[in-house]
């Protein structure tokens, strides 16, 4: 395959911009290039200048999503060819601000990772003699989907509810914490369980279900969402019922 | 100020437009179905005014029926069906997410969770739809 493809990047340096605006490359279309290629192309030969994360260039580091043609994709895994004859038009992560082109600041999501608790949780320390904790392959199949979650944010970048409600905790960060309340080595799940069932967590969500469509990873956030509005709904009648027996 | 955005001069935020749901078919197909809640509603309070119809004796209740077969009604309970419809089989296409079923240590695959749901309203229907039509 050889000829052209035009691409339609958004540009915005913070110290010149009053806002974002669109700047057109035209690059080589490549059988085998994705968006990424395309924009690595841009900064060595043409503009380099053009700032966008990046790093591993297989769907494992999760540093390079962005919006293309509106949708929420790793740029890595996005065939330039699937969208001849183009324009292609590559933008920052939506729901996101903006700091320079393509690149969003994301802190907001790291301090709800955070607070989600995202680590196995002891009551009490085992002594290291008395060897590995032992799971069987049931046990690590009903958490190991959420696991595959790469910190990509594409599902942020889906999900209307963070954009019209920043304070929302958001799928990947609820996936996350359900990662580990599923694991069998944890006993956490009560001390997740306020930051969860707050408004501005599973409740703030209405189930749009994009998260789980745009996830590389099959992660599927919106189900563990919905899944754990069934446990925080059990534990709210439990605490109502039994309001001595929780700790 | 969190993380990088102390050494930056100023981030832009994008803001939502008020009609994003409006861009893409699967946010427009959930603005719908959170719409057909209300025509869910509007069944219920003709089911409602119909029960009182019944209390308040035959006429009343033949004059309710009379009401009902008029063109504007028929029309809004045509949409509304379609709402009802479309809201009942999300839901139920929904359900396998919420509900992820375990057997034997492996998950049970979406399509027995759905098709039974499907089965059941369709027999309940048909039920529905032989003791009104009976007679």
């Amino acid at each position: 395959m050889t000829g052209k493809i035009t691409l339609e990047v958004t540009r915005y340096h913070p110290e010149r911009d009053k806002e974002p605006g669109l700047q057109t490359y035209e690059v080589p279309l490549r059988k085998e290039w994705v968006v990424l290629d395309a924009l690595n192309y841009v900064k060595d030969k043409v503009d380099g200048s053009l700032s966008f994360r990046w790093s591993c260039r297989m769907g494992i580091c999760g540093s390079c999503g962005m919006m293309v043609n509106g949708e929420p994709k790793l740029t890595c895994a996005t065939f330039l060819a699937d969208y001849a004859p183009g324009p292609i038009r590559v933008e920052p992560m939506k729901n996101f601000p903006i700091l320079r082109d393509l690149i969003v600041e994301v802190s907001d999501f790291l301090v709800k990772l955070g607070k989600a608790k995202p680590w196995l949780i002891r009551e009490e320390e085992r002594p290291l003699t008395e060897g590995e904790f032992l799971q069987t392959p049931a046990q690590l199949d009903t958490f190991k989907q959420f696991s595959m979650c790469i910190n990509c944010l594409l599902c942020y970048a889906a999900c209307p509810v963070y954009g019209l409600d920043p304070l929302f905790s958001g799928p990947a960060a609820i996936a996350l914490a359900q990662r580990y309340n599923a694991d069998s080595r944890d006993q956490g799940a009560q001390k997740r369980l306020d930051i969860l069932s707050h408004s501005d967590g599973i409740w703030a969500c209405t189930f749009v279900g994009e998260c789980t469509e745009v996830c590389p990873k099959n992660v599927d956030p919106a189900g563990a969402i919905q899944q754990y509005k069934l446990t925080a709904t059990k534990e709210w009648v439990k605490s109502f019922l039994i309001p001595w027996g929780r700790k | 100020m969190p993380g990088s955005a102390q050494y930056s001069p100023k981030t832009f935020r994008t803001r939502v437009s008020t009609y994003w749901w409006l861009g893409r078919w699967p946010y427009l197909k959930f603005i719908l179905r959170e719409l057909s809640s209300v025509f869910v509603a509007w069944f219920v309070v003709i089911a409602l005014l119909e029960i009182r119809a019944l209390r308040n004796g035959p006429t009343a209740y033949v004059e309710f029926q009379e009401r009902l077969r008029s063109p504007i009604l028929v029309a809004v309970n045509v949409v509304a069906l379609l709402f009802v419809i479309f809201h009942a089989a999300t839901w139920f296409n929904l359900t396998p997410k919420a509900m992820p079923l375990r057997l034997g240590g492996k998950r049970v695959p979406s399509l027995f969770i759905v098709a039974p749901s499907y089965l059941v309203w369709l027999a309940i229907s048909v039920t529905v739809a032989w003791i009104v039509l009976r007679g």
